[in-house]
């Protein structure tokens, strides 16, 4: 991995460094409560005292577009690190036992991973019922088959390097060849395919709120918002704009992180 | 008793349906130096792998006998042969750069075998790691120790490994292709420094190589491997001044002249 006079990896951390300064600001203040609602300034233009508008609650938009991409992040955040942490597991042990359970869970894997993960997202929700924490574990769910087969992949090819047959050789039982010696070294290879994860799922929530199946209000994420600023369209055209900034600023960001990090498998 | 002997060992591997090593018997005496040569794909790795433990079962069929120290590494249960070879056999691997692991400092790695199979404390397995380092020759050992692999060079890799090796001193060393990646300077060198670790510790050597040349200068004796069989065997430098087999004759001709005579 070259790090070094890479110009996509030092634009990446540029945007991604400001997301999250906005979002963990956001996070403990915003120039408005994102919620209050102000009868005198109703679908306001943007303006000094509301940068980027109200809405037809009087809301600050501002306010909400951060509060929205804090949600959403988290969201992703939660969803990947779901994935990521099941994906280990389940990847750790297929790659490093291999065999017949490798066969089978495999095999799962393909049959969960044919379908598109929005579809099958829908199913569960279908199931389970919508709402916040419904979408982090359907997403999440969706996302463990990917992960898996990366980690195991990398898993059975590290195994049969020579400092793990050393290992082996040595003493070291199962669980400490593959926690301490070869999960570490896969990280170099999992990272770009968790930001692309990341933002995979960044763009799974934004779809499925504005669907309407995904993040219910009071809950706010950019995906609801998109939904709600759709109805203002031509009235309030900076809302929608806003909201739609960014998300891609969020997905930029780690995409580009993620190709300056080499590129990687997708995830989700 | 003989440390290791091998008797009658067969490997076939499930992937392939090949059967690598087709009846191989092979006796290593304590402190004994072998050296094992043939060409590539002869079944000499697959040899040393079942001898070390590593075949999983799952991927090869194994059958005969391989005992180490009288215990049959084949069939005795996965906890005491734990207990049995990782104190007992050290392996060196051709590839110094993935022989070792590389988010690990280089101290720690060479103690590894030390955490797991004594009581020492941290201390002592510093101590004792360091003496390793000197031993192998690696400069500055405690500037050496908190080093990461990446910040060696490979002929000092190679001595880490060998460090991490014989830190607990074992019984057998098993060395396969040990200086095949490095240039020749340093591959003298590190032959000569196994050569020294064998005679000061009583350290059995088995020695893997398809260079005869290599074999020549650290084992006494050498046994010479074809299509998954042992085809001779013997003192080396008789093997050498009368080989009997054909094959062998045509790997002692593979030898540059200049190296035959040395
Ligand atoms: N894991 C495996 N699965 C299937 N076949 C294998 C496996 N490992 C080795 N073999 C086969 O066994 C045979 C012997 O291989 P081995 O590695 O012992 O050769 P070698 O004598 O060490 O050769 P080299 O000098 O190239 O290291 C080869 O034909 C090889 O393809
Ligand atoms: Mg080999």
């Amino acid at each position: 991995m070259k790090l070094r006079h890479n110009k996509n990896f030092t634009a990446g951390a540029v945007i991604t460094a400001f997301m999250l300064a906005v979002i963990l600001v956001g996070m403990v203040w915003t120039p408005y409560d994102p919620n209050a609602m102000n009868g005198a300034a109703k679908m306001a233009g943007p303006s000094l005292s509301h940068p980027l508008g109200t809405d037809n609650f009087g809301r600050d938009i501002f306010s909400r577009v951060v509060e929205g991409a804090g949600a959403t992040a988290l969201i992703a955040g939660a969803t990947v690190a779901i994935g990521l942490a099941a994906g280990l597991v389940i990847g750790g042990l297929t790659g490093y036992y291999g065999g017949w359970l490798d066969e089978i869970v495999m095999r799962l894997n393909d049959a969960v991973a044919a379908f598109p993960s929005i579809l099958l997202a829908l199913v569960l929700i279908a199931l389970f019922g919508q709402g916040k924490y419904n979408i982090i574990i359907a997403l999440g769910v969706l996302f463990v088959p990917s992960f898996a087969r990366i980690v195991r992949t990398e898993v059975a090819r590290q195994k049969s390097l020579d400092y793990v047959r050393s290992a082996r050789l040595m003493g070291a039982g199962d669980m400490r060849v593959l926690f301490r010696h070869i999960l570490p070294n896969i990280v170099p290879v999992l990272l770009p395919s968790v930001a692309i994860g990341f933002n995979n799922a960044v763009l799974a929530e934004a779809s499925m709120s504005y669907l309407g199946v995904g993040v219910q209000p009071p809950d706010a994420s950019l995906g609801r918002m998109l939904n709600e600023a759709q109805g203002y369209l031509l009235s309030a055209p900076w809302y929608a704009l806003s909201t739609g900034a960014a998300i891609i600023l969020l997905v930029l960001g780690f995409g580009l992180l993620s190709e300056g990090m080499g590129g990687g498998y997708g995830a989700g | 008793m003989a440390l290791v002997e091998i008797r009658d060992l067969r490997v076939r591997f499930h992937s392939t349906g090949k059967e690598a090593v087709r009846g191989v018997d092979m006796t290593i005496e304590p402190g004994q130096r072998l050296g094992l040569v043939g060409e590539s794909g002869s079944g000499k790795t697959v040899t040393a792998m079942a001898l070390s433990g590593l075949l999983q079962r799952g991927s090869a069929a194994l059958s005969g006998q391989v005992l180490f120290q009288g215990r049959d590494v084949l069939t005795c249960p996965r906890e005491e042969l734990r207990a049995i070879q990782g104190p007992g056999i050290g392996v060196v691997f051709q590839e110094p750069m993935t022989s070792l692991n590389p988010l690990i400092r280089v101290g720690c790695q060479v103690e590894e075998v030390l955490r797991l199979h004594t009581d020492l404390t941290a201390d002592q397995r510093r101590e004792r790691a360091l003496e390793a380092m000197v031993q192998v020759g690696l400069p500055e050992p405690e500037v050496t120790y908190e080093k990461y692999p990446h910040q060696l060079s490979g002929g000092q890799r190679q001595r880490a490994v060998i460090a991490s090796a014989m830190v607990i001193h074992p019984k057998l060393l098993i060395c396969d292709e040990p200086t095949t990646a490095l240039d020749v300077t340093v591959q003298i060198q590190i032959l000569r420094l196994l050569k020294s670790i064998s005679v000061r510790y009583g350290v059995a050597i088995l020695l893997i190589s398809h260079d005869l040349s290599v074999v020549r200068r650290l084992c006494e004796s050498v046994a010479v491997m074809y299509r998954g069989r042992i085809v001779e065997r013997g003192n080396t430098e008789d093997v050498f001044a009368s080989p009997q087999d054909d094959y062998t004759r045509r790997l002692i001709a593979a030898i540059p002249t200049r190296k035959r005579h040395e």
